[in-house]
């Protein structure tokens, strides 16, 4: 056996050693196995109760096959161009695209209104919402807590609220939108905020600058490329929920998708989820570049 | 003038300053030394209020400083300017808007928070730049400057608080020698022109050569208090019971600044 080599040296502090070795490497093994023990109960455990069958699986996962055949257009390459009277052809297929790219133009705009008006409240509470300096412990739970809050809440649940309060449309889906992300926005600024150099910080206020004073010329500068790149990936994200959000009628192209899987209007389904698709895709590739490059200002102001 | 009296502060069992009282009179220029941890810096923050006292009270032609609160506190801080080892400036803000810092106490909050500050100010801004030889840096970012540039751009933004006493804790021990003393000529300048000058200095030789008082403090305590000349190095060793060799190298070492220039042995 290999394990022998030590033994075979003869001597005791290598025999020592070796044996230590083995004795911790069967306690982290066990430790391991009973971790994925553990882990795999718990697993169990939740899928009981949350009903969620293997069986009920199993028999489920063909019809997403079936869904995706279905919702797939009946292109023919030989009129893949042809106009849209034509079945078949690609604009037959993306035949109300005018209407659709309008809708999409609304649902990026919601996003980009949305995002504005949440992170410009996230950047009000966030100050105080920092522990360094936070003009006091109550204050900072406070904020702390009810910028939890704001996040907690699905946007979804804000929206059915704002569209009893303010009708179907995008208003409703945009304020929905923004609180989610003032409540999300605001704890990412406030950790950058934490992160900050206080030296500055301590300048302004022994020279008779107050609070606020502070926060606008020690803190602001300090972290302004930081909040810059989590407001465009908040963007990202907010394009998505902007998307869907019309669901329940809070405007945007989500109200569209979600009447033409109702009516079961299949080629329509594939057609707007592959505009949502690009849609969300080019932002993302823009704001990654945005994000980067307010970034690297950051990297090279260090 | 300036009287501390009975000034006590404690962090938890430690006490940092210990019943230090002191008399200042109005253009001095006074330069306070210590061990590490001897209560130099807590001294000076107490005085501009950055730290609480535990204990005493500051008091400025009768105002007593410690009660101040709100307002009354931001502007004794104006008047009262903090000097730092580590100059403390924006880094990512240019020179010029470091400099106007020191005016954000008179200015109105909504135009302050738009960075706006009237032709006048920004006249006397760069009229402190030029002093120091600085006006040409106004519009570069602070982070470019070399230390000792920092430093006198910091003792610019503190004139621009027309501030009736400059507080400067350690404000060469992170300078190279040269830098130092332009630094402490800048210090030295500004005192002439009638500003109360309170500095915290690691370094002996220092000062001797720039300070009209020296107030040595130990364990918070002060253990002596007079002109530089009566500050021998026979007082040094009865005081710290260190010779003034050592005394200088361990201080230096606590601030992080470049050993002491060891006399060369005959």
């Amino acid at each position: 056996m290999s394990h022998g080599a030590a033994y075979a040296t003869g001597l005791p502090a290598v025999i020592r050693g070796e044996e230590a070795f083995l004795a911790a490497r069967r306690a982290k093994r066990a430790q391991a196995l009973l971790g994925l023990a553990i882990l795999l109960g718990c697993l169990v455990a939740a899928a009981w109760v949350s009903e969620a069958h293997p069986a009920t699986l199993w028999a489920g996962l063909p019809r997403i096959g079936e869904y995706f055949a279905r919702i797939l257009p009946e292109l023919r390459w030989g009129a893949l161009f042809a106009s849209a009277e034509t079945e078949g052809s690609l604009a037959f297929w993306l035949y109300r695209l005018p209407e659709w790219a309008w809708l999409i133009l609304e649902t990026a705009n919601m996003a980009a209104l949305a995002t504005l008006m949440g992170s410009a409240f996230a950047l009000v509470f966030a100050f105080p919402a920092a522990r360094n300096i936070a003009p006091s412990g109550i204050v900072y739970q406070a904020t702390r807590r009810f910028l939890e809050a704001l996040r907690t809440v699905p946007e979804i649940v804000y929206a059915l609220i704002f569209v009893w309060a303010f009708g179907i449309g995008p208003l409703a889906g945009i304020l929905a939108i923004a609180l989610h992300s003032a409540g999300a926005n605001g704890k990412l600024f406030a950790e950058a905020i934490e992160n900050a150099d206080l030296r500055p910080w301590e300048a302004v206020r022994a020279s008779g600058g107050s609070w606020a004073m502070g926060c606008r010329y020690a803190i602001l500068p300090q972290v302004l490329p930081n909040l810059i790149s989590y407001v465009l990936l908040r963007f990202e994200v907010n394009i998505r929920s902007a998307s869907v959000i019309g669901f329940v009628g809070a405007g945007g192209v989500g109200e569209e998708l979600y009447k033409v899987i109702s009516f079961n209007y299949y080629e329509e389904i594939s057609a707007i989820a592959l505009l949502i698709i690009l849609t969300v895709a080019c932002v993302d590739l823009l704001s990654e570049r945005l994000r980067h490059a307010a970034i690297g200002r950051l990297e090279a102001a260090r | 003038m300036l009287q501390i009296e009975g000034l006590t502060r404690r962090f938890g069992a430690k006490t940092a300053v210990d019943g230090v009282s002191l008399a200042i009179a109005p253009g001095q220029m006074v330069g306070v030394i210590g061990r590490s941890g001897a209560g130099k810096s807590t001294l000076l923050r107490m005085i501009n209020r950055l730290t609480d006292p535990s204990e005493g009270s500051v008091r400025f032609q009768g105002t007593d400083v410690t009660a101040l609160r709100g307002q009354a506190l931001r502007d004794w801080r104006m008047r009262c300017a903090m000097i730092f080892q580590q100059f403390n400036l924006v880094q990512r803000l240019d020179v010029l808007t470091n400099v106007l810092v020191g005016r954000l106490n008179r200015r109105p909050l909504l135009s302050s928070l738009l960075r706006m500050f009237t032709a006048e100010e920004r006249a006397m801004a760069l009229a402190a730049l030029d002093r120091f030889d600085l006006a040409e840096t106004a519009l570069q970012r602070a982070d470019t400057l070399s230390g000792g540039q920092q430093q006198r751009v910091a003792i610019a933004r503190a004139l621009l608080q027309e501030p009736r006493i400059i507080l400067a804790d350690e404000p060469i021990a992170s300078l190279d020698p040269r830098n130092a003393r332009t630094v402490m000529d800048a210090l030295r300048g500004v005192n002439r022109d009638g500003i109360t000058v309170l500095v915290n200095l690691h370094d002996l030789t220092t000062a001797r050569d720039y300070c009209d008082r020296i107030v040595a403090l130990n364990a918070g305590r002060v253990v002596f208090d007079g002109p530089p000349e009566t500050l021998t190095a026979q007082r040094i060793r009865e005081v710290y019971g260190v010779s003034e060799a050592e005394f200088a190298e361990e201080a230096a070492a606590a601030v992080g600044a470049p050993p002491p220039r060891q006399a060369v042995p005959a």
